[in-house]
């Protein structure tokens, strides 16, 4: 039974931000920078879209909360590496100090202010304070109950999620567009019928982590509840969203969630230095306008949007993010010029020449042999993902 | 790897004296495409496939005739000269066999008792598993010059970026026999450092790289 109310919330959209968030920083040279965060926030001031009083500062997490989808012995040694008492060796069982995850100074706070920030999303939607929230720190997609894998030490979604349904009773859909497959999510779920997972991603023949192929679509009686479009590398703009938009349309219309949770990695780009995918800035500005209309659709507005991947932190993440804010706070969706002062700002750190426009410039790059081919394929792809749904077995 | 490692322990079997119908019972519940039959003591005497079944029967379409098969015993149309396999095989060489006498299965005998079975998908699926992506995980795929030395300045490579190899495949180039396709899954989200060295080091990356027509 849903222990949650179904009035129109009071706030269209909020905006969960707390600095803390930056402290989760691996290294300097480390390509997972939430520097990403203040680029993205600065330039939604400067146009207007955000202000003061729609960021909330996240609640504080308890322990209780992080074992709903994490292993006591795994926060333990996460909380004490963060204080220096945990060598690498140590550590690697648990993913971490490694490469992807090396150990750093409070990383258990770092990491948990991050799942608190997510939390404090779901509850200011859940409780009908909110129609819609964001918290662009979270959607740390790779980790696992006991394990750190891919830049990710808690997977805020993961225990989001498990929240969600204890404390509202709700059915949650969680939606992935990262180009990298949301494998910590979906095998949390994956026997689990009354959470869906949908992930749409490069395919896993060369990129990280690997998994996420068609096939994977749950077990036992949560089968079928676990969607995968692995696409091919170099797939364009309308390709994407093709298979985006069926998926998503049809996935909500058959599981009926009663609230729809999106990781909004951003990179999927071009210009995105970890894959492969040839996507611009168009798909940034569609992702979240159709999750938006179907969470309007069938979910009475009920959207939680976390963030995610994102690699060229200067010219991808702050222009698409953004377009994850505007959307959900019925902002214009912003074209033409970006501000010049923040150009101006940002190009004097960054180490590449700022996109000075909201759309990427045409074309962005030349043209990508086989395009027919990837597509025709990506179709089938889609095809075969939603067996299941098309032909009820 | 040996067969011992591979093989289906829990085999499902019937008796010679058993029918026509419990055979395409137990295949169509089990998913399974082939029966050892066995005696009492569980000794192999005979295998039925899922091709000798179709042989045996009529048509679907003529159910009067099917149901009046049914009753049939394995033991009038099961195949007794059976080849077997044994538990220290090499996989390598059992794979051969398939490939050679074009079979589907192998039952495995250890002291004249049936002690598995291994079929085509459990070979077809070792190689997947062999290849593919069980812990997360990137992969890189190169061609090199066949020459003494050339997989140690890989790997050499990989733990300079204290990178844990998950897999490593090496097999001849199919159109150049100078040289070799070396596949590597390192587990690491960001391998792009050490793609990076095995460019610098001369290597020719075919992965990652732009498609060819």
């Amino acid at each position: 039974m849903a222990k949650f109310t179904d009035h129109v919330a009071h706030e269209n959209a909020v905006f969960i931000y707390s600095p803390s968030q930056l402290t989760y920083k691996f290294s300097d040279e480390h390509p997972f920078n939430q520097k990403r965060l203040e680029l993205t926030m600065d330039l939604l001031t400067q146009i207007g879209a955000l202000n003061a009083q729609q960021i909330v500062p996240p609640r504080t997490t308890t322990d209780e909360e992080l074992l709903l989808a994490l292993d006591a012995d795994y926060i333990d040694i996460v909380k004490r590496a963060g204080h220096g008492y945990v060598t690498n060796a140590e550590g690697e069982p648990f993913g971490i100090g490694t490469e992807d995850t090396p150990i750093f100074p409070n990383m258990h706070e770092a990491s948990a202010s991050i799942v608190a920030a997510t939390l404090t999303a779901c509850d200011y939607v859940m409780q009908g304070k909110a129609q819609h929230a964001v918290n662009l720190g979270g959607g740390l997609h790779h980790g696992f109950k006991n394990k750190a894998s891919g830049f990710c030490i808690y997977n805020d979604s993961s225990i989001a999620i498990r929240y969600m349904q204890k404390k509202y009773g709700a059915r949650v859909l969680y939606v992935d567009t990262d180009a990298h497959h949301g494998d910590g999510v979906q095998f949390s779920f994956y026997d689990d019928p009354d959470a869906c997972t949908f992930s749409i991603h490069e395919t896993g023949r060369y990129l990280f982590p690997g998994t996420g192929s068609i096939t994977e679509r749950g077990t036992g009686e949560a089968y079928g509840t676990s969607f995968n479009i692995p696409i091919d590398a170099f797939t364009e703009d309308d390709s994407f969203l093709y298979c985006y938009k069926e998926a998503m349309e049809e996935i909500v219309a058959d599981f009926r969630p009663d609230i729809i949770l999106t990781q909004n990695g951003a990179d999927a780009h071009h210009f995105d230095p970890l894959t492969h995918l040839s996507c611009t800035m168009k798909i940034y500005q569609e992702i979240p306008r159709i999750a938006h209309d179907l969470a309007h659709k069938y979910c009475n507005g009920r959207w939680v949007a976390v963030g995610g991947g994102g690699y060229d932190i200067w010219r991808v993440v702050p222009r698409a993010w953004s377009y994850v804010w505007t959307e959900m706070s019925d902002f214009e969706q912003p074209h033409g010029p970006l501000p010049e002062k923040w150009l101006k700002r940002w190009q004097a750190e960054s180490p590449v020449t700022l996109i000075p426009t909201w759309d990427d410039p045409s074309p962005l790059f030349e043209a990508i042999p086989r395009r027919a081919e990837i597509t025709e394929k990506n179709a089938q792809t889609l095809e075969k993902a939603l067996y299941t749904l098309r032909h009820k077995i | 790897m040996l067969v011992e490692n591979l093989m289906i322990q829990k085999v499902y079997t019937l008796k010679p004296t058993q029918t026509l119908f419990d055979a395409e019972e137990l295949m169509r519940n089990r998913r399974i495409r082939h029966i050892p039959i066995v005696d009492n003591l569980n000794h192999l005497v005979g295998l039925i496939t899922e091709q000798d079944l179709k042989r045996a029967m009529p048509s679907s379409l003529l159910t009067t005739e099917r149901n009046s098969l049914n009753n049939r015993l394995i033991e009038e149309f099961m195949v007794t000269e059976v080849l077997v396999g044994h538990p220290l095989d090499f996989v390598e060489e059992t794979a051969l066999l398939f490939f050679e006498e074009r079979i589907g299965c192998l039952p495995i005998v250890s002291h004249g008792e049936l002690v598995g079975i291994l079929t085509d998908t459990d070979i077809l699926y070792n190689y997947i598993e062999l290849t593919g992506a069980h812990k997360p995980s990137s992969q890189i795929e190169l061609r090199t010059a066949d020459q003494i030395g050339v997989l140690s300045q890989i790997t050499t490579i990989c733990a300079n970026h204290r990178a844990s190899i998950i897999s490593l495949l090496v097999y001849p180039d199919a159109n150049d026999s100078s040289k070799k396709i070396i596949s590597i899954r390192v587990k690491s989200i960001s391998p792009q450092a050490i793609i990076e060295d095995m460019r610098k080091e001369g290597f020719e990356l075919l992965w990652p790289n732009l498609p060819t027509m």
